[in-house]
């Protein structure tokens, strides 16, 4: 048996009001890939930042080459060979390539940071793991698979031997993330140890030497590829066996609801983030929209429903045309949103469930007359919504924030599903949640296209969009690629495009 | 309920008790007994009806003040222009309490009292609506507007308002025509009665009206207040005009029913107090009440406490001042009280690299 590089021997951590481990114990040798795989809440975040000495376990010990150690903190994991590339990287955007590789491990020479040195360390470095790259790029400037390239060189430089993965494949293209996982593969060879932790089953069964199940803070399953399958992983993160497909029927598209003429937006720094998009959604079809992130999806969403003003182009809800248009009055045309991020749009974390059921709705009847609230419709509202969508909840008094992601989501679907709508506009519905509120969540979106509702899909997750959509429609830097209908499209030539690959392209 | 209520009011309340405490130890190092002077500072403020009366005249516009930063924070936004939108409240109002003559009192005091909340809404309205077109953060606007306050005030009480009968020569306004001074009922001045009633009348527009939902979405989520289709722009100068106005009341409350004029250096201080009551209430409406009453009592019997106890009235501003450090810095009282913490709190650590 080869060395044991990392491990958790018994660990557990309590929160206040959830046992986040219990006894959790896992190793990971050298030269192998180590997937952690489980859903939001089972535990792997609080799991890996005990292993990178941010948290401190309750019970148990991290072991570290075989020593057992009690880490300080990340400095102590790094210095003992711990190196960890988090979901959002931890770079300085402005600076260059070689100055966020040896941030706070300069090279000195006579009390000055010796650049010149820092810049012959890091080329060497790049060139022994064969991850190329110009150390002299501005980060900022780099595309997200150069910058996560970046994160990986970053802990190499400090030597270390085991290499924390943290959702590394979640702002990648389809294309990006096969090569990540051959980069993984490769480091390996040279006797790294890595753990890689995510929620995408078929990554795991690719690139997995072993393979850990977390569910509610325990170890569930241990197995390898050849011993399961996606179903067979499902299973045992959520603990029943569950559809990995949702059923659904042909789509019966009527009149055009949404509209959209050579739109064009700009994002929050004033560049052109849509240029001149144009298409259309019908009632009774789910339209998908794929990308990367950071494509131009947001801002499309954004506009879509005012949250960000057109600077060109012209959209039409119905019969009504807009070239500007307020939050409040798209919404009194029938169009629900369900935002991509639903702390910082969807909710108002310190209120409760009530007023959150009517957050865009407040000033509407029933739910409030002349001025005033009225609190007693507004709670029948929520148990309505609570009731319905099955929100998990002591009571509807109680604040959002105390909700699980899948609950606040159901929440927030609930709510924008209380009203007759014709255009629902779906932005990562089912981001950050349990398989169980996905499935019932995509059940819901096709219970609304069925009912008539033109749907607009926007998700960084491709399966998503391949297993709801009628026809999807792919974002590269801001330009529509193409729109291609469901039966004639899969992953690979969906991977194309959001990588900004098109026939013509690529036949030039 | 009771218990959420309970958690809530601890936190002010442990922070008197220690501020009183090591208000206690001062005393001890001046050769003094607390027990005199606290006793001292107790019977100066409430011992009889009038140390009543002065504690609640203390305490009017220290309530008025409160509601203005209270109401403020509800969206978000820090009004430290309570001084000035007060002082444009109590000139106003006693222009228009000297200037008009002939009115009956119940036409006179409102219109004089409007007119002290409407120069404080426009002064305060108009960090506001700079603060929604353009950015510019309501601190550094309410800063600066509280020096144009001070000395535009000074300039109409030294030049075309000044008082000039007799041999006066400081800069003050004439006295206000009695159908605008606010009448007394025994111990209870009316102005008091209004603080109370405009406290209640705040929280009632920040708990039940569409208004007042839209103003604490801004100031706990501006985005979702944004996604709700609230203007949030919109909602920021209304604020911080009703917080102008708020002050602007107690400034009109000053001039009718306290001092019978505005006088130029008289109510320096006051806005700034009403930072120090909204956190001791925590930004509740309703809490605004019993906190300016605690430092209203305090003002009213320092000098008592000086006289009985010889401690100087400059530790009524210490203990204040400590009251004030221990709520902002709530830490140290939960840690001394083994209190625990929110979960979220806890969980706040430093994370990732370049720190080795």
């Amino acid at each position: 048996m080869s060395e044991i590089l990392l491990g958790a021997h018994d660990v557990s951590k309590r929160f206040p009001g959830v046992l986040a481990n219990n006894q959790v114990s896992l190793q990971l040798e050298r030269g192998r890939i180590l997937a952690l795989l489980g859903e939001n809440g089972a535990g792997k975040s609080t799991l890996v930042n005990i292993l990178f000495g941010m948290y401190r376990p309750d019970e148990g010990h991290v072991i570290i080459k075989g020593e057992r150690v009690d880490l300080r903190g990340p400095d102590d994991a790094i210095s003992r060979g711990i190196g960890m590339v988090h979901q959002h990287f931890q770079l300085v955007p402005p600076m260059r390539v070689v100055e966020n590789i040896v941030l706070g491990a300069e090279p000195v020479l006579r009390g000055l940071v010796d650049l010149g040195e820092a810049r012959r360390r890091v080329i060497e470095l790049s060139r022994r793991y064969g991850l190329e790259i110009d150390p002299d790029a501005v980060v900022e400037d780099l595309p997200v698979g150069m910058q996560q390239r970046v994160e990986i060189l970053k802990a190499l430089y400090r030597n270390a031997d085991v290499l924390i993965m943290d959702e590394p494949t979640g702002v990648l293209t389809p294309q990006e993330a096969d090569h990540l996982l051959g980069v993984l593969r490769e480091l390996t060879q040279t006797g790294l140890g890595v753990v890689f932790i995510t929620h995408k089953l078929r990554e795991v069964l690719a690139v997995a030497d072993d393979i850990v199940v977390l569910r509610n803070g325990e170890v569930v399953g241990q197995t390898t590829p050849g011993e399961t399958s996606e179903n067979g992983l499902a299973e045992m993160m959520v603990g029943r066996s569950v559809m990995l497909r949702v059923d659904k029927s042909v789509a019966e598209p009527g009149d055009v609801v949404l509209e959209l003429e050579k739109l064009s937006v700009e994002d929050d720094r004033g560049q052109i983030a849509l240029n001149e998009v144009s298409f259309e959604v019908r009632e009774g079809e789910i339209l998908g929209v794929a990308g990367v992130e950071g494509n131009g999806q947001r801002e499309l969403v954004e506009a879509i429903t005012g949250l960000r003003g057109l600077s060109s182009g012209l959209m039409k809800i119905g019969s009504d045309e807009f070239t500007s248009g307020s939050t409040r009055q798209i919404a009194e045309k029938g169009v629900a949103h369900i935002p991509e991020d639903r702390e910082k749009h969807g909710l108002i974390g310190v209120y409760s469930l009530e007023e959150n059921s009517v957050l865009n709705r407040y000033h509407r009847k029933p739910f409030s007359l002349r001025g005033f609230l009225r609190r007693d419709v507004i709670k029948r509202h929520a148990e309505g919504v609570v009731d319905e969508f099955d929100v998990r909840t002591p009571s509807t008094s109680v604040p959002a924030s105390s909700l699980s992601g899948g609950n606040k989501q159901k929440l927030i679907v609930g709510r924008e599903f209380s009203d007759d709508i014709d255009l629902l506009v779906a932005a990562q519905p089912t981001r950050g949640i349990d398989i169980g509120a996905i499935e019932f969540i995509h059940r819901r979106i096709l219970d609304q296209r069925d009912k008539g509702t033109a749907v607009l899909l926007v998700s960084a997750e491709l399966d998503e969009i391949l297993g709801l959509s009628d026809r999807i429609a792919v974002l590269y830097d801001g330009e529509l690629m193409d729109v291609l209908d469901a039966e004639d499209s899969n992953r690979e030539k969906i991977g194309l495009l959001m990588a900004g690959i098109t026939d013509s392209k690529s036949s030039a | 309920m009771s218990r959420s209520l309970l958690r809530t009011i601890s936190i002010p309340i442990a922070a008197v008790v220690f501020g009183l405490v090591i208000g206690a130890i001062l005393i001890l190092t001046q050769n003094a007994s607390p027990g005199t002077a606290y006793k001292a500072l107790l019977v100066g403020g409430a011992g009889d009806s009038d140390a009543v009366l002065r504690t609640l005249q203390k305490a009017t516009p220290l309530i008025f003040g409160g509601l203005a930063v209270a109401f403020a924070f509800k969206a978000g936004m820090f009004n430290i222009g309570g001084q000035g939108q007060l002082l444009v409240g109590a000139v106003f109002a006693a222009g228009v309490g000297f200037g008009i003559d002939g009115l009956p009192l119940v036409i006179h005091l409102p219109v004089a009292l409007l007119a002290g909340g409407i120069a404080g809404a426009v002064w305060g309205g108009i960090a506001g609506t700079l603060k929604a077109t353009t950015g510019a953060h309501e601190v550094i606007v309410t800063i600066m507007l509280n020096f144009v306050a001070g000395n535009l005030t000074d300039w109409l009480a030294a030049n075309p308002w000044k008082d000039n009968s007799g041999s006066n020569i400081v800069a003050r306004t004439p006295l206000v025509e009695d159908s605008a001074v606010i009448p007394t009922f025994g111990a209870v001045p009316v102005g008091f009665l209004l603080a109370v009633i405009t406290a209640i009348t705040c929280w009632m527009i920040l708990e039940r009206t569409t208004f007042g939902f839209e103003v604490k979405s801004v100031g706990n989520n501006r985005h979702a207040a944004d996604y709700a289709g609230i203007r949030v722009g919109r909602i920021m100068a209304l604020t911080m005009a009703v917080a102008g106005l708020l002050a602007g009341l107690g400034g009109a409350v000053e001039s009718l029913g306290v001092d019978g004029r505005f006088e130029a250096g008289v109510n320096v201080g006051l806005g700034f107090e009403g930072i120090t009551i909204a956190l001791l209430a925590r930004a509740n409406p309703l809490g605004v009440v019993p906190a300016a009453l605690l430092v209203g009592l305090m003002e009213a019997g320092a000098a008592r406490m000086q006289f009985k106890a010889g401690v100087a009235p400059e530790l009524i501003d210490v203990i204040q001042a400590l009251i004030l450090f221990f709520v902002a810095a709530p830490i140290i009282l939960r840690w001394v009280l083994r209190m625990r913490h929110d979960a979220s709190e806890q969980l706040q650590l430093g994370a990732g690299w370049g720190r080795s």
